[in-house]
């Protein structure tokens, strides 16, 4: 091995990026791509159902107003976050979610199981102006949610990309998507997103 | 993990480390056949490079990384499926509900296994566990007046109540004032604590379609006097006319029926606002109102001492 030196590579601008490339690459082939073939990270935990049509449309609105910017959806498995939010959020929570919203900065609480928690109502004038229910709230208002009205045109198209990635979608929930979510405004969308979140884990229980 | 990707982990993860040891020694060695110190011939604009072996601190230090990595491979769960001499691990993520979630917990205790989340609950169960229970044994009227139990009360109210509520509990529109003796659905404790456990569903029908605006209006009028309000002999004569719709839910003097959640409409407390144009909005297209239930959330031990924070609210000598 002493005939190759170290000089090989400084002077070869090809093989050093090669070589770059597999020592960059091992930590995820390692960490990384077994997880991509695991049960827990397959398998949808019992009693997960996909979002309705109007709740996928809720959370494409989630993702426009870039609520993930300061809400996470992630429960981490510490007692200090699972006082709060409750039971530690789980892969299998997550498997149809393309893509994930876990976040990874909480100006605002973390929203992984705040379905049910609170009134549609509350949503509604939470979301119009946080601050006239909670007066200590820097969360901006969106007001101009309950004005746009959901047309439904793309929603079939969306819940059918869902279905390729793996969403179990079946074609009457597709065929329905327009009709269901025709009418709507982006607030009763978004707020039915809300009301979905990580209600799964407490209803397999039942 | 299957045996494949268990092995790939395996073999991926000691082959770097065999590979960068190797790569040290190598490194480490003098082939230049150029004495330490010495130029290497090696120069640039009047820069020559010595041949300096690698620094001591530095090589010591990649050492001492090899020793941690092989220390914690063996005692942590790093190597695939081999779950490491501690057995130990952050949390159950392998669990599908609830109930196996609190499963798992029972299974690792039994075995003895070092589960970093079920230690800190179990550690936190021994410490408050005992509170709670004691709180749990009193009636919500002694703990109404239990200082300790108010402070725990009010912080948990503070932090999943005050959202609706408010943080001095006098609620906002469409949201119950809880200090002001005025009860939806009963104030005594048992009632409080069901509306906590099980939430609460109130609903009011729209009537828009049943009454003109012109009745509406009388109506809202005859409403606004029920509380002692100064209005229109006329308007709530003629909205007295078509309240017997009301009286259903309201009963016929208004007072409200706690079995169905209808306000008393006589005591002037307006949960959606009290002027004549809110009231007609009410019964133009009704009003819902929803209490969240909260038994699965917070448990039956917290909500008996929240229970006791807001009867304490209206129950203060």
């Amino acid at each position: 091995m002493s005939r190759f030196k170290h000089e090989f590579v400084e002077k070869n601008l090809g093989w050093l990026s090669i070589l770059m490339i597999i020592a960059v690459s091992i930590g995820g082939l390692v960490e990384i791509t077994p997880l991509l073939f695991q049960k827990q990270t397959n398998e949808p935990i019992k009693g997960l159902q996909p979002y309705t049509a109007l709740e996928l449309e809720g959370r494409d609105i989630y993702i426009r107003e870039g609520c993930n910017n300061c809400h996470s959806q992630m429960i981490r498995p510490f007692r200090a976050e699972t006082e709060r939010y409750g039971h530690y959020s789980l892969a299998g929570e997550h498997v149809w979610e393309f893509p994930h919203l876990w976040g990874s900065k909480r100006t605002g609480p973390d929203l992984a199981r705040v379905g049910g928690r609170y009134s549609d109502e509350w949503h509604h004038v939470h979301l119009m102006n946080p601050r006239n229910v909670v007066p200590e709230s820097n969360m901006p208002a969106f007001p101009w949610l309950a004005e746009n009205t959901l047309t439904g045109e793309d929603t079939a198209k969306k819940m059918e990309v869902m279905r390729t990635l793996g969403v179990p979608y079946k074609d009457e929930d597709i065929a329905g998507a327009k009709e269901a979510v025709q009418g709507e405004t982006e607030m009763d969308a978004l707020i039915a997103y809300l009301q979905s979140l990580g209600t799964a884990l407490q209803q397999a229980d039942k | 993990m299957s045996s494949f990707w268990s092995a790939w982990i395996i073999v991926l993860t000691l082959a770097t480390l065999v590979a960068l040891i190797w790569l040290l020694r190598w490194n480490m060695k003098n082939y230049t056949h150029i004495e330490e110190g010495q130029e290497m011939d090696h120069e640039f604009d009047g820069i020559v490079e010595l041949n300096n072996p690698l620094p001591k601190w530095w090589t010591y230090l990649f050492w001492a990384c090899f020793v941690w990595g092989f220390l914690y491979l063996a005692l942590f769960p790093g190597l695939g499926n081999f779950s490491g001499l501690l057995d130990w691990k952050s949390s159950n993520q392998d669990v599908q509900s609830l109930e196996e979630s609190r499963q798992a917990m029972e299974e690792a205790h039994e075995k003895g296994m070092i589960v970093e989340y079920d230690r800190a609950v179990r550690a936190a169960e021994e410490k408050y566990g005992p509170i709670f229970e004691a709180f749990a044994e009193q009636p919500v009227e002694e703990l109404a007046k239990n200082e300790d139990a108010l402070d725990v009360g009010q912080r948990l109210f503070l932090q999943n109540c005050a959202q609706c509520h408010g943080s001095n509990a006098m609620g906002g529109q469409g949201f119950p004032n809880l200090t002001d003796d005025d009860w939806l659905y009963g104030g005594e404790p048992n009632d409080i604590k069901t509306s906590l456990l099980q939430g609460r569903r109130g609903n009011m029908a729209p009537f828009g379609e049943q009454f003109s605006d012109k009745e509406i209006n009388e109506l809202a009028n005859y409403v606004a006097s029920l509380s002692g309000r100064d209005r229109d002999p006329d308007l709530i004569e003629a909205g007295k006319a078509n309240f017997a719709v009301c009286s259903a839910c309201h009963g016929a003097d208004g007072k409200g029926n706690q079995q169905l959640g209808a306000p008393n409409l006589t005591d002037d407390v307006w949960l959606y606002g009290g002027s004549i144009n809110k009231i007609e909005e009410t019964i133009r297209y009704g009003r819902s109102g929803v209490m969240p239930a909260w038994k699965d959330i917070l448990g039956e031990d917290k909500i008996h001492v929240i229970s006791a924070y807001v009867y304490s609210l209206s129950n203060d000598e």
